[in-house]
């Protein structure tokens, strides 16, 4: 369902949002980046990043330590 | 209309910050709050002086100390510890944690500050050196990294007063 996936397993803050961010600027509006992530506090980052910046979290998984974000990018 | 409202005029979506220290340890908030905000749609400009200066040399040699900083106890053996200051005071000590902390970075994951202050030129965070902290301490521009701009305390502020979030660090 991704148009691209970003693994960010064993980074720590503030790496998976900038890894994020750097990667849905080569995505065209409307596609999906799918981001995995072992950071806990990324569950609270990525919602406050999609709120912040328009971006929709489509949908958001844990499972076995490993937190999967899907975010559409908006404009 | 709260009291909590804008100053009509100010784009809240802006932030700057004054980084005044220069250690491994302190290096880390003002990147970290610069590139996460940049990312998340801020315009942010830091504004380096005294001592957070020398997080603009082209050659980065951060280290940190645990002399007076009773805060610092590390992961160690199981268990958080700390240093007598008077074992601080040993030459090599200050090397050694430096290496230890750097190795505690890497290992969990963290970036390097070399890695964020890249990530903050590529984001277009808006980097300022003190004119006046490089005369003190005799630093010449040509020390420092390409692309930073110098200004002094009014330049600051001119930021600061079109600035919804400054910060002191």
């Amino acid at each position: 369902m991704a148009d691209q996936v970003l693994d960010a397993k064993g980074l720590n803050c503030p790496l998976p949002i900038l890894k994020a961010k750097k990667a849905l600027k080569s995505l065209e509006s409307g596609q999906v980046l799918e981001v995995l992530s072992t950071d806990p506090g990324s569950v609270a980052d990525f919602s406050a990043f999609c709120r912040t910046t328009g971006n929709e979290l489509v949908e958001q998984n844990e499972a076995d330590g490993v937190y999967t974000y899907l975010i559409r990018k908006t404009a | 209309m709260s009291s909590t409202d804008l100053k009509p005029g100010i784009d809240p979506n802006t932030m700057s910050i004054i980084v005044t220290k220069g250690t491994l340890d302190w290096a880390y908030p003002p990147f970290i709050l610069a590139t996460t905000a940049a990312a998340m749609g801020l315009e942010v400009t830091m504004f380096f002086t005294f001592y957070g200066l020398t997080l603009l040399k082209k050659d980065l040699d951060l280290e940190i100390s645990s002399l007076g900083n009773p805060a610092m106890k590390m992961p160690m053996m199981g268990m958080h510890m700390g240093m007598p200051n008077i074992v601080s005071a040993i030459p090599g000590v200050d090397a050694a944690a430096t290496a230890m902390m750097k190795n505690l970075i890497k290992k969990k994951g963290v970036a390097s500050i070399p890695e964020l202050r890249e990530l903050a030129v590529e984001a277009d965070v808006r980097l300022i050196a003190c004119q006046m902290t490089l005369d003190l301490f005799e630093y010449s521009k040509d020390d420092m990294i390409e692309g930073i701009e110098i200004g002094g305390a009014a330049t600051y502020i001119e930021v600061a007063t079109q600035s919804h979030i400054n910060l002191f660090i």
